[in-house]
């Protein structure tokens, strides 16, 4: 059984102890080797690894988590495969997976739910679910004892803002640029102000992920947040054929990064 | 009386279905511009400077004409809202010069929009045109090879044509492509979203529209009818905005009302509940919830979703909604041609065509009349059918007098 909000939890202990956060994102069901591609990311230094379940319509998403979730798909990944792979993985981080809301509503909020939980999967995402309509995910996440991960963007006003850090669970996921994901050469200025303006509203984590890309930019990032996701990135290394130990190179620099700001 | 066809609840329903699923970077613009189109539908103002438009520029009112001969063939009385005379071609304009007010009175200076059958960005590039935006339309390549001719339409109009490669590269996917963009852009920038689907406030506001397809046809059927409403009237259904639009003006009459899918992306007929583009409705896709292909000839309709409110009008029994198959849209796409002298769509081609199938049975019992909103005209789509013809082998037969076997 998943110890009850085990991904705030870690997060909040090792922020505490002085480090900063750092959030890989995999495609799940990308190549064979997609489960050993999390183990070799959490081994080397993630403290949570997010895990994309592919839909086939994701608008959040730019050109390289499309292409990998096209990918996946078209090998024959599903959302129940990815789960039941996810359950075999040896890692001692919490695992978030991030897909798109009728992923969710297709198997019924209680039963996604539960199976999250079964698979020993912590927290979900869903981007395209945003506080107006979380109502009936978040109260059967919550009921599981899923950890809900609640995306603010550069232009959610303040009010909405303080609400959703309310109702996140896990961390808040502030998205540093108006766009959909992808690789870009230098960190938006909105990110700053961003993390700025949730840190001054949570005592919760907050990583800021969309558009963050080198450990340049995740040192930069994490000057005004305690965290970072990096996707795509890391997914265009993946359909490029890094494969595991790739990964992990990619990340460990990532996390040297954070480690000697 | 309050309408079937009134104002969504606060969170954007019709029943169980609309609401507003998006990501978080889009929900300000979504309140925005419900907040805009609020106060100006509610302003005498906007409707004035709305309806001068339409007749002055868009050929407002349409007719609707009685098709003699067809309705000789058929047994039952055929009339048409004309909407294929309307400026640009299409009831789309309908839709884009309300929208384009909007934007200009929301001091917005960029249009962005998808199209499938090009309709709606041509619409779309026309009233960027004439009333000063910037203009970029997404169009997925398997449309832009189909409809080549609209595409080059749109570029001398000055819009920016954008080929989709994603996905199925048809519809759905220009609007996955579009919504990518207005997430980039959305400070300067108005989604100009070209049928009632999509997050709220879009499935009302595009509806709002479209009424005056529907208020227009009520008062000009009940003129040539006596001062009766035709026992049915049909419209075709891809997202549904010509369809909402007429609707909207015979819900509350005792007209019977018939949506007329097409087979291969018939949300309605064999679509369950789902959620894509922002909105809940019904929606073709697996056991998984992944959203599947539509197939149809016909670019407009080639879509697996269908706006929310058709989606309630469906589950309360209001409207009845048919499928119509490739091969007797081209038949009705013949015979009107050669009846009465119009060469329709491809998209109300489908609902000829339900009628023409249900014409005599208990349906469309003989004698009786029935409406069809003729959403726009062919002439985009003659290359494509002159091909289709050519595959089957030589012309088509005529349907009436050698039924297929």
């Amino acid at each position: 059984m998943i110890p009850p909000r085990r991904i705030e939890t870690t997060l909040r202990a090792r922020r505490d102890a002085g480090h900063k956060l750092l959030v890989p994102y995999v495609t799940g069901g990308l190549g064979p080797d997609w489960a050993r591609v999390v183990e070799a990311v959490a081994a080397a230094g993630a403290d949570a690894v997010e895990i994309g379940i592919p839909f086939s319509d994701p608008v959040m998403d730019g050109p390289v988590i499309q292409a990998a979730s096209q990918q996946a798909l078209a090998s024959g990944a599903t959302p129940g495969s990815i789960l039941a792979e996810l359950a075999q993985v040896d890692v001692d981080v919490p695992l978030v997976v991030m897909t798109y809301y009728n992923i969710v509503f297709r198997a019924g909020h209680r039963r996604f739910a539960r199976s999250l939980v079964e698979q020993g999967v912590s927290g979900a995402i869903v981007p395209d679910l945003p506080l107006v309509e979380l109502d009936g995910w978040g109260r059967a996440a919550d009921d599981a004892g899923v950890e809900t991960v609640l995306l603010v963007a550069p232009n959610t006003p303040d009010a909405t803002l303080a609400e959703i850090c309310a109702r996140s669970h896990g961390w808040v996921y502030g998205v540093a640029v108006m766009g959909v994901t992808g690789v870009r050469a230098s960190l938006a200025s909105s990110a700053a102000v961003l993390g700025r303006r949730l840190k001054a509203a949570t005592d919760k984590p907050v990583l800021l992920g969309v558009g963050v890309s080198t450990p340049e930019q995740a040192v930069e990032a994490t000057a005004d947040a305690d965290g970072v996701i990096v996707g795509s990135a890391l997914v265009r290394r993946l359909l490029e054929g890094c494969g595991p130990d790739g990964a992990a190179e990619f990340v460990a620099s990532l996390r040297t990064g954070l480690d000697q700001r | 009386m309050t309408s079937l066809m009134g104002q969504p609840t606060a969170d954007g329903r019709f029943g169980d279905f609309g609401g507003r699923f998006l990501p978080e970077s889009l929900i300000p613009a979504c309140a925005e511009l419900e907040a805009a189109f609020t106060a100006a539908w509610a302003d005498p103002g906007f409707h004035a400077e709305y309806e001068s438009l339409l007749h002055h520029y868009g050929g407002r009112p349409t007719p609707v004409t009685e098709c003699r001969n067809l309705s000789a063939r058929l047994g039952v009385r055929v009339l048409l809202k004309r909407e294929d005379l309307a400026h640009t071609g299409s009831h789309k304009i309908n839709n884009v010069i309300g929208q384009a007010l909007l934007a200009q009175r929301m001091g917005k200076t960029r249009l962005i929009a998808e199209t499938g059958a090009g309709q709606h960005g041509v619409a779309t590039a026309t009233a960027a045109a004439l009333l000063g935006f910037e203009c970029r339309i997404y169009m997925g390549e398997v449309d832009t090879a189909r409809q080549a001719l609209n595409v080059f339409r749109m570029e001398l109009l000055g819009a920016e044509v954008v080929p989709v490669a994603s996905g199925s590269r048809t519809l759905k996917d220009a609007i996955n492509e579009t919504l990518r963009e207005w997430v980039a852009t959305v400070g300067a920038t108005h989604y100009c979203l070209g049928s009632v689907m999509g997050p709220h406030p879009y499935p009302w506001m595009v509806r709002e529209f479209q009424r005056i397809v529907g208020t227009e046809a009520q008062a000009q059927c009940r003129e040539l009818l006596g001062g009766a409403d035709p026992d049915v009237v049909v419209a075709c259904v891809g997202g549904g905005s010509n369809a909402a639009g007429t609707f909207a003006g015979f819900v509350d009459t005792g007209a019977r009302l018939v949506g007329v899918e097409p087979a291969g992306g018939a949300a309605i007929g064999r679509g369950i509940p789902g959620v894509v583009h922002g909105s809940k409705s019904y929606l073709l896709q697996d056991e998984h919830g992944q959203v599947m292909e539509a197939h149809s000839l016909s670019a407009g309709l080639d879509y697996p979703g269908v706006g929310p409110e058709h989606a309630h009008l469906s589950a309360t029994g209001r409207v009845s909604y048919h499928p119509a198959g490739d091969e007797e849209v081209l038949d009705a796409f013949s015979l009107l041609a050669r009846t009465e002298g119009i060469i329709p769509a491809l998209e109300p081609a489908h609902a000829l065509a339900w009628v023409i199938r249900a014409a005599g049975t208990d349906e469309l019992p003989p004698g009786c009349t029935v409406m069809v909103t003729l959403s726009g005209r062919g002439d985009k789509d003659v290359a494509q059918v002159a091909a289709l013809f050519e595959e089957r082998g030589g012309s088509r037969k005529d349907p009436l007098l050698s039924p297929r076997g």
